[in-house]
């Protein structure tokens, strides 16, 4: 396992929700570091539209902890230029559907001025938040944005699937010199986990084996790493192994887990949660067909969101998302199972 | 500075009676479906993002009665009432509520994406000042035609934190479309108070910027929402020239049906309830003469009936079927 975190050498660990593991991963280090301050929407006095940043008020003041105007493009731009003069910006999306107003900051500025700049900046922001579908919320409060930011050189992309993940990588993303874009999901700041009470950090670019397994690789990220235990859960009934393997940072890619995993299993199957054209699992596949060509037995198959946008009604909306049923379904397909 | 003119009353106002009458009607059915609207999403009927427009009903019905049934309206998320005091029946409101094939949008939108394109009610936008420019393009396709149709874009103070609310008053104001700008301010962007959102709160001043007319309004006061909107519609389609209300308002619930609202006093609610616009209008009506106490009661007894059967409708209603998943992607 490629997991180096100082959670397997420290056998203490505590249960906390995945918003309290974010919450504590910004508390330190806005504790460790004066630089560090968060903006965002109803971040202060509401402590959080999710209640990620519950207390930070309270424990940092008004000047590290600010609630904004409804102006992403103003705040999250303010948040670029702050990180180039020194400070590191934690900049709070109420949900991702909301940053595409703030795209024009992030792409054209964030993450082209240390290189347009021949090196003369650096922009130590993290701009995080919900990202994708959560229940009957309709077509403009229901996207994945993985793939419309993964595109970019210069950004890292950051997609936590365990509280664990979440605090030791956010950690790592605040004391980043570039620009990370962080994604949570509504539907998993309630979802409980253990994480170690002592500190931690989870390097970026460092994937982890979510489950071993022998006859599939599912590749997952984010919501879709439980959803992919679910789906494993119900191959084991048929007799299948499926290994999940979770990047958990999509920009830099750990493709050498991905590949050694499908080197082992021959098969591969990508679930990802938002949309399938030109999504994270092309780049991915791509690049399985690209170094382990020889080592595959099938196609590799991805399981995407259908290619509608999100539908309201609730059996609509169920038949429009990824499944654990869909997941199996397709591993199934790799396995020539009928 | 039109907030401390003299209050605009009934005898202002050049509406008949049985208009005035009808405009009740619709603030009080507005009232009693968004009453059934949060007790249906308590009980699970109605999920996702749900926001009411209880407390602000003078102003859409009051707007829409100083409008012509050709003119384009449009409106944020919170859109119930807009919608309804634009003539969408309850049944098929409802119905995009329960996300049933019956609904307005066929259940693909849902409470935020309601629409009307018969009555000329172009929408319900979940982002907000994302409509904004929606309104300049329709006043661009309305000058373009020359059609004399007016687009009226309602919007919350919220919006004018945004770039899109500036951008597109200027380009009302320099390509004279005719649009009414119509800010409900009820003093809350979610948890913020507008004070801690805008540098300058008195909203209807940010039409200097753009040499534009600008007008406070008391939107607890149909009659002040009817005069003030009328005579801003009147301009755009004489002239062009677009205009900025702000309508102070107040919404008596949360946010959404999720958000439990602490970040206000009772006091400050209270003292809001107590200067409800149905009272208002129904006072006004009772001292004209226009109505008595027990048609009141009718017509509320009227209106209930007809909410419990937009229920009814929308319960036996079926889900939408499973291929309309792909209809709609594509024209
Ligand atoms: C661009 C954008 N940012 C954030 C949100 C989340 N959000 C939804 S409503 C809202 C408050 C809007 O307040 P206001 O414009 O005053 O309208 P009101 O809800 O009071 O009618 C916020 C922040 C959003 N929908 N769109
Ligand atoms: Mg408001």
């Amino acid at each position: 396992m490629s997991t180096q975190t100082v959670a397997e050498t420290n056998s203490k660990v505590k249960e906390v929700t995945f918003r309290e593991a974010l919450n504590e991963a910004m508390a330190e280090e806005m504790q460790r570091d004066p630089n560090v301050f968060l903006i965002g929407e109803e971040v202060a006095e509401y402590n959080g539209a999710y209640k990620v940043s519950q207390g930070l008020l309270e424990k940092f003041g008004p000047e590290r902890v600010k609630d904004t105007p409804i102006a992403e493009l103003a705040f999250c731009g303010l948040g670029v230029g702050a990180a180039m003069a020194g400070l590191r910006p934690i900049v709070e999306m109420m949900t991702f559907n909301f940053s595409i107003l703030a795209m024009d900051q992030i792409i054209n500025n964030a993450i082209k001025i240390r290189y347009m700049s021949g090196g003369a900046f650096k922009c130590p922001l993290v701009v995080r938040g919900p990202n994708g579908a959560a229940h009957s919320l309709g077509a403009q409060h229901s996207q994945s944005f993985e793939s419309l930011y993964a595109y970019w050189p210069g950004l890292k992309l950051v997609v936590p699937g365990t509280c664990k993940d979440a605090k030791g990588l956010l950690k790592s993303a605040i004391r980043d010199d570039n620009p990370v874009i962080f994604m949570e999901s509504e539907l998993m700041y309630g979802w409980k986990g253990d994480i170690p009470t002592e500190e931690y950090t989870i390097p970026l670019g460092v994937g982890d084996i979510k489950r071993a397994g022998k006859d599939v690789t599912l590749v997952a990220w984010g919501k879709m790493v439980d959803l992919s235990l679910k789906a494993a859960e119900l191959l084991e009934k048929d007799g299948i192994s499926a290994e999940i393997i979770d990047p958990r940072t999509i920009r830099p890619l750990d493709e050498t887990l991905i590949f050694n995993s499908v080197k082992k299993t021959n098969r591969c199957v990508v679930v990802e949660e938002g949309h399938r054209f030109s999504g994270v699992g092309a780049e991915i596949s791509d690049r399985i067909q690209q170094n382990s060509f020889d080592h595959l037995d099938a196609p590799v198959i991805r399981v995407t969101q259908e290619d509608v946008p999100m539908p309201y009604a609730k059996n609509l909306e169920y038949a429009s998302i990824v499944t654990p049923e869909k997941v199996v379904q397709a591993v199934k397909k790799v396995l020539y199972i009928k | 500075m039109a907030a401390k003119e003299k209050i605009t009353g009934i005898n202002d106002v050049d509406i008949p009676a049985d208009k005035l009458r009808q405009m009740y009607y619709d603030m009080l059915m507005i009232r009693r479906l968004e009453e059934k609207s949060a007790q249906m999403y308590q009980q699970g009927k109605i999920s996702g993002f749900c926001h009411l427009y209880v407390g602000q009903e003078a102003v859409a019905v009051g707007a829409v009665a100083a409008l012509s049934d050709d003119d384009y309206v449009m409106t944020s998320y919170r859109d119930h009432g807009l919608a309804l005091a634009r003539g969408m029946t309850p049944n098929v409101l409802m119905a995009e509520l329960y996300g049933k094939a019956t609904g307005c949008s066929k259940g693909k939108g849902g409470s935020m994406h309601l629409f009307d394109v018969e009555k000329n009610f172009i929408g319900g936008y979940g982002i907000v000042g994302g409509h904004l420019p929606l309104a300049i393009g329709y006043g661009f396709a309305s000058k373009y035609r020359k059609d004399n149709r007016v687009t009226a874009c309602f919007f919350g103070d919220g919006s004018v934190a945004q770039g899109a609310f500036h951008e597109s008053l200027n380009m009302a104001a320099l390509w004279e479309l005719p649009v009414v700008f119509i800010c409900e301010n009820n003093m809350y962007g979610m948890g913020t108070h507008v004070k801690r959102a805008l540098a300058h709160d008195n909203i209807y001043d940010q039409a200097q910027a753009y040499d534009m007319p600008g007008y406070q309004l008391i939107g607890n006061n149909i009659f002040d929402v009817y005069l003030k909107v009328k005579q801003a519609g009147d301009l755009a389609r004489k002239t062009g020239t677009p205009t900025l209300i702000e309508a102070r308002t107040y919404r008596f619930r949360g946010h959404s049906m999720s958000d439990p609202a602490t970040y206000r006093t009772k006091e400050e609610v209270d003292e809001q309830k107590g200067k409800d616009c149905l009272t208002v209008l129904k006072d006004a009506l009772i001292k004209e003469k226009i109505c008595k106490e027990d048609e009141f009661k009718e017509m509320d007894s009227e209106i209930k009936k007809i909410v419990a059967d937009s229920v009814e409708f929308s319960e036996k209603s079926p889900e939408p079927p499973l291929d309309a998943l792909y209809e709609d992607v594509f024209v």
